[in-house]
């Protein structure tokens, strides 16, 4: 790998990470749809995690938490370790099963946004927060994984647009790789000259 | 070769584990003075700028999206105004005599009034972020800190009514948490015949529905009441907030509701979801005591 591609993928998660993280406090979670803010951030690691791998998954998940919960004044590491579940477990999927199916990104929001909003209100239950399951409560999980979901495929979309190019196993980089190293192009190949 | 990326995963995955675990068990045993709080109230201190020029920056996409549901707000609120407008105008006058009646007996008395929201000093301070979920954690950050005076403890006021207090403060920054946080109660007294007193707790699951508990079984309050801060002193302990700040007006107040829990619905004067700027109540007489306890939980909870 050259140099300066080996930090393109880091660079450029760091970058996303700390874009979403601003713009979902400063304006996002300003928002209300029906009653709930949308959160961005689940959506975005699981991406990464889908994109990415299991690795920088789970790294992205824990940086990305880890910054939410200090920015927002938090008890740190609550977000953190649900994050790094999301990013894990999207890049394992992705690792273990190659899901090629074009929705598979908003089931996979879905569930990230599930995961992260029931394992935040659990979390905080288990810290001491006093407040009984209702109904309300179910309506408002199941309206913010709806949203979720909703904005899962768009989401999806705009980091493979950030991390396009940079990731190890990205087919333009392995042409490029080819190309740089020796490596015949398409148009070279002699069944092409025929 | 594929065992060692798998031994590496594996381990990458569990050193982030720990250390998240490590985090959380060190933050929520630590007190609100100690390192890893210190840490935060610094890196909090260096992003307040950035935060504030994107929440500025950012301004025109919240209004765009916040322009739909205002909208249709706006009517069913214009129309409920109407009636209440109408309403008050009979009431301002009967007000209005009681209120010189009221001075000339407070004169008569000597009465001491400086524990109103006259001793306090009102920073106006704009709304600079927000966490995502607002179902279990209800806070606001704002744009001014310790250096514009903001101790922990400040009420915050916005349209006229109670928003929350401070609980955390940074150099120019600070955290109010909002009377709709899981955590808020508010000591309160329903402007009735009796003026009973209760205790203003969020509703689970739909923090605007505020309940008012603790009230007595047979208290006669009807829809529209007003609620404003009780401001108990006791000699041990003192209320976060300042006598009668308005905080909204009674929605459902059903007799049978009343009897067995002890509790009626209250809906927020202030707009609690759509807040640009808030007012922190600085100084004050009140506030010093009020302050200083809220500081000493704050201490001993571990943070805000």
């Amino acid at each position: 790998m050259i140099g300066s591609e080996r930090y393109q993928l880091p660079l450029r998660l760091a970058a996303l990470g700390f874009l979403t993280v601003v713009i979902q406090i400063a304006a996002v979670s300003q928002v209300t749809v029906f009653g709930v803010s949308v959160d961005l951030s689940p959506l975005v690691v699981a991406s990464v995690g889908l994109l990415a791998g299991s690795l920088p998954g789970a790294v992205f998940g824990f940086a990305v938490g880890l910054f939410v919960d200090v920015a927002l004044v938090q008890t740190l590491g609550v977000t953190s370790l649900l994050f790094i579940a999301i990013g894990y477990w999207a890049g394992r999927l992705r690792e273990l099963r190659d899901p090629a199916h074009g929705l598979t990104p908003l089931a996979v929001g879905a569930a990230a946004t599930a995961f992260a909003t029931v394992g935040f209100a659990l979390m905080q239950f288990m810290l001491g927060v006093r407040a009984p399951v209702s109904w309300l409560l179910l309506r408002q999980v199941v309206v913010t994984i709806l949203i979720g979901s909703l904005l899962a495929l768009p989401i999806y979309a705009l980091v493979r647009r950030v991390v396009q190019g940079s990731l190890p196993d990205d087919p333009r980089r392995r042409r490029r790789r080819a190309y740089t190293t020796g490596g015949l192009s398409p148009l070279q190949r002699p069944s092409a000259g025929r | 070769m594929y065992d060692k990326q798998v031994r590496r995963r594996r381990a990458v995955l569990a050193l982030l584990v720990v250390v998240s675990l490590i985090l959380l068990t060190a933050y929520f045993g630590e007190s609100a003075g100690s390192p890893l709080h210190s840490v935060q109230r610094g890196v909090v201190a260096v992003l307040s700028p950035v935060q504030e020029g994107a929440s500025r920056a950012l301004k025109p996409v919240r209004d765009l999206f916040g322009w739909f549901g205002d909208t249709a707000r706006a009517k069913k609120e214009r129309d409920q105004l109407k009636a209440q407008r109408d309403r008050l105008l009979h009431e301002v006058a009967g007000y209005q005599v009681a209120v010189q009646e009221n001075e000339e007996l407070r004169r008569v008395l000597a009465l001491d009034d400086s524990n109103g929201l006259d001793a306090y000093d009102k920073r106006t301070v704009r709304v600079i972020g927000r966490p995502p979920n607002n179902l279990l954690l209800d806070r606001l950050q704002v744009d001014a800190g310790s250096s514009a005076g903001v101790r922990v403890g400040d009420p915050a006021i916005a349209d006229g009514g109670l928003v929350g207090h401070v609980t955390f403060v940074a150099p120019d920054t600070s955290f109010v948490t909002l009377i709709t946080d899981p955590s808020s109660s508010v000591s309160v007294k329903v402007l009735n015949a009796l003026g009973d007193t209760g205790l203003l707790k969020p509703s689970v699951g739909d923090p605007l529905d505020l309940l008012v508990q603790l009230l007595p079984r047979h208290a006669h309050i009807a829809p529209e009441d007003v609620v404003v801060t009780g401001g108990f002193r006791s000699s041990r302990l003192e209320s976060l907030y300042p006598p009668n700040i308005p905080i909204g007006r009674v929605t459902r107040a059903d007799p049978e509701e009343l009897a067995s829990d002890q509790q009626v619905h209250v809906a927020p004067i202030a707009d609690l979801r759509h807040l640009d700027f808030v007012q922190i109540l600085v100084g004050g007489d009140g506030g010093a005591g009020a302050g200083s306890v809220a500081r000493a939980q704050a201490g001993v909870a571990g943070g805000p």
